[in-house]
């Protein structure tokens, strides 16, 4: 062990309270597999809302659907980033899809997360492109015009059957995709839920409470994300579309909010041996994060604010406002879940005895400023798509769709 | 009854005996009379006898190489039950004495020791996690690392119920207790078991009626760890308190 290493332990000792095994004294899962969970579940959830466009007809959402998926496919994008940054031996990554072992649940990642880019996200995105891929090389020059010609695959067919065919191929891809969706974030959950040795991670209902607030986390990103990008385009936001989008975040709000609760109460009256030590763990570890961030400030409150834009007819403004403050505190407080999740699960010993702590590095490949990286680089990601598949419908397109809402 | 019948039921049974007798006492060695492997090792440990010396500890990090101070792939436990029933548990370290000592002595009614180390699950889960099939169970059902294959994922770090397992900052990749499978293929037996001046540790066959192990097995009233999890621990306990976990 190097003498900063012996150092950092040292540290860690002083602030152990209880009994640890002594191998659990150190965090083995550190703020990038926090990163991992936050990231898929932005995926999931955005792909999910996207999905209520095509297959259960929402038309008021549709502003948001493009930006929805390529929201989905710059964060997936970047999701194994974190892992691969943690592991041990990164440059040994590539046998997870080459000798995966298949009692291993997390050697499935590879087919999941292959499945969902490539038959779900970038097929879907290419039907959903394909058309305006076409028309918009035909009205370019130069590079850009090679960028659009290469990323429609040289297709060219813009008749009335061919575009029937790709709004059937969306539909389709949707129809698999929503399930995928699940596959995805569940499989994640599973991940945890399926630890026998960690009292705190394995819950059947893990999965579900992993997709839940995957869905809560992703249609409140697209909200956030619609809201700064409209008014930088000098666009008015569609209040209907705002509406409709933040009566899906409630819903999926009250269902992850009920499914956390169960697992709460459930806990609590089982009482089983592990209890006490998770008493602990949540009263002298995660009181900031679990109780105050998680639930008070990122379930609670934006719960109390969407249930009063809901009770009292708010002007527009004033429910533009609400709405960015919710969907920012929503993100925070399933930020502080999946830290919750994995660094509190790690928190206390399997001797159920004691508690460790968790000292996060400013600096350094698992530190503070490279989450935050990590955490922006999709931001670049979805900046260059956008740049490059504009997701914005046409005035036209627009106004025919709000006839339709209307009528 | 003829005589023959009469001779056959009277012999038989005595041959197996002697039999019996003759391969019973055999050394505490891996491998059987016939020098084929042994079909499944495991470790007893008699908590009465464990002194809390430490010199299991010592003889493991020499033995294997375990970085230090702060990894163990085997360490003791020192549980101390107090006059009001409640129970102290403390890490011994290397010398004996425990690495952090806050305890008032005059307040224990009782003490004793735990050897900890890999159980060697007959269904591991630091198996069934691993991403890679880096960690697998030997022939003889030793769970065992590959530092080729591993990737240092930690997934097998969070799977083992024990807290066994540690990523080695050298390496980076899991690491944990071998049964020192270098020494068994000798015929050597691990390096904790070779130094314990009590005999506290016993080593060898479970499939094997001969081994001390065996004998241990069948002469106490033996626990194992977390039993409730169905991870069919190979580390077995004699006299252990409802305590330990």
């Amino acid at each position: 062990m190097t003498p900063e290493m012996i150092e950092r332990f040292e540290g860690l000792a002083k602030q152990v309270s209880g009994f640890i095994y002594p191998n659990d004294l150190d965090i083995h899962w550190s703020i990038m597999i926090v990163l991992y969970p936050y990231l898929t579940g932005l995926v999931a959830g955005a792909f999910i809302l996207a999905s209520l466009v095509k297959v259960f007809n929402v038309k008021e959402v549709q502003p948001t659907y493009r930006l929805a998926l390529l929201t989905a496919l710059a964060f997936l994008l970047i999701a194994p980033l974190p892992l691969q940054m943690h592991l041990g031996h990164p440059e040994r990554s590539y046998e997870i899809f080459l000798t995966p072992n298949p009692t291993s649940a997390m050697a499935m990642f590879g087919f999941v997360y292959l499945w969902y880019l490539m038959v779900v996200l970038l097929l879907e995105i290419w039907f959903a492109y394909r058309k305006d891929l076409i028309l918009m090389a035909q009205n370019e020059r130069g590079l850009m015009r090679w960028i659009h010609r290469a990323l429609a695959l040289f297709s060219t067919d813009v008749s009335d059957r061919a575009v029937a065919f790709d709004k059937k191929a969306v539909k389709a891809i949707t129809i698999i995709g929503i399930p995928s969706a699940f596959l995805l974030h569940g499989y994640v959950g599973f991940i945890f839920g399926s630890i026998k040795a960690n009292p705190w991670w394995s819950s059947v209902l893990m999965p579900i409470v992993f997709l839940f607030s995957a869905i809560v986390s992703g249609i409140s990103l697209v909200i956030l994300l619609y809201m700064v990008i409209t008014p930088l385009r000098g666009e008015k936001i569609d209040m209907a579309c705002l509406d409709r989008m933040s009566a899906f975040l409630f819903y999926a709000v009250i269902v992850d909010f009920s499914l956390e609760f169960l697992d709460f109460i459930h806990r609590l009256y089982e009482s089983e041996e592990s209890i006490k030590i998770l008493s602990d763990l949540v009263l002298n570890k995660l009181i900031l994060s679990l109780v105050v961030l998680q639930v008070l400030l990122g379930m609670v409150l934006p719960f109390v604010v969407m249930v009063l834009i809901r009770v009292f007819n708010l002007h527009e403004d004033l429910r533009r406002l609400l709405y960015f403050l919710s969907a920012i505190l929503i993100q925070l407080g399933i930020f502080s879940t999946r830290w919750n999740v994995v660094i509190g699960g790690q928190m206390f010993s399997k001797s159920f005895r004691g508690l460790t702590t968790y000292k996060m590095e400013l600096l350094g490949i698992e530190g503070l400023f490279t989450a935050m990286a990590v955490l922006v680089l999709p931001l670049i990601v979805l900046t260059v798509l956008v740049k490059i598949l504009p997701p914005w419908e046409s005035e036209t397109a627009a106004a025919a769709r709000s006839a339709q809402v209307r009528g | 009854m003829n005589r023959r019948h009469f001779l056959r039921q009277l012999l038989t049974p005595l041959v197996g005996a002697i039999s019996g007798w003759i391969f019973g006492i055999r050394p505490a060695q891996g491998s059987t009379p016939e020098g084929e492997p042994p079909r499944s090792y495991g470790m007893g440990i008699d908590i009465e006898k464990c002194i809390g010396c430490g010199s299991c500890m010592t003889a493991c990090i020499a033995e294997n190489n375990v970085p230090q101070p702060f990894y163990y792939r085997t360490w003791v436990e020192r549980y101390a039950v107090k006059h009001d029933g409640e129970v102290v548990v403390q890490l011994i370290s290397k010398d004996g004495q425990p690495v952090r000592d806050e305890l008032n002595e005059r307040s224990v009614l009782r003490s004793f020791y735990v050897p900890k180390l890999c159980n060697h699950c007959e269904h591991p889960p630091c198996v069934q996690v691993c991403p890679v099939g880096a960690t697998f169970q030997s022939p003889e059902g030793v769970v065992l690392v590959d530092d080729q294959r591993c990737i240092g994922c930690r997934y097998c770090i969070q799977a083992c119920p024990y807290g066994a397992r540690y990523l080695h900052p050298a390496t980076m990749t899991a690491d944990k207790c071998t049964f020192c499978y270098h020494r068994l293929a000798k015929d050597l037996l691990p390096a904790c078991v070779e130094v314990c001046p009590t005999q506290a540790r016993v080593f060898g066959d479970l499939e094997s009626t001969a081994s001390p192990l065996t004998r241990l097995i069948r002469m106490n009233k033996i626990h194992v760890l977390k039993d409730h999890l169905n991870t069919e621990p190979k580390v077995f306990y004699a006299n252990l308190d409802g305590e330990v976990r």
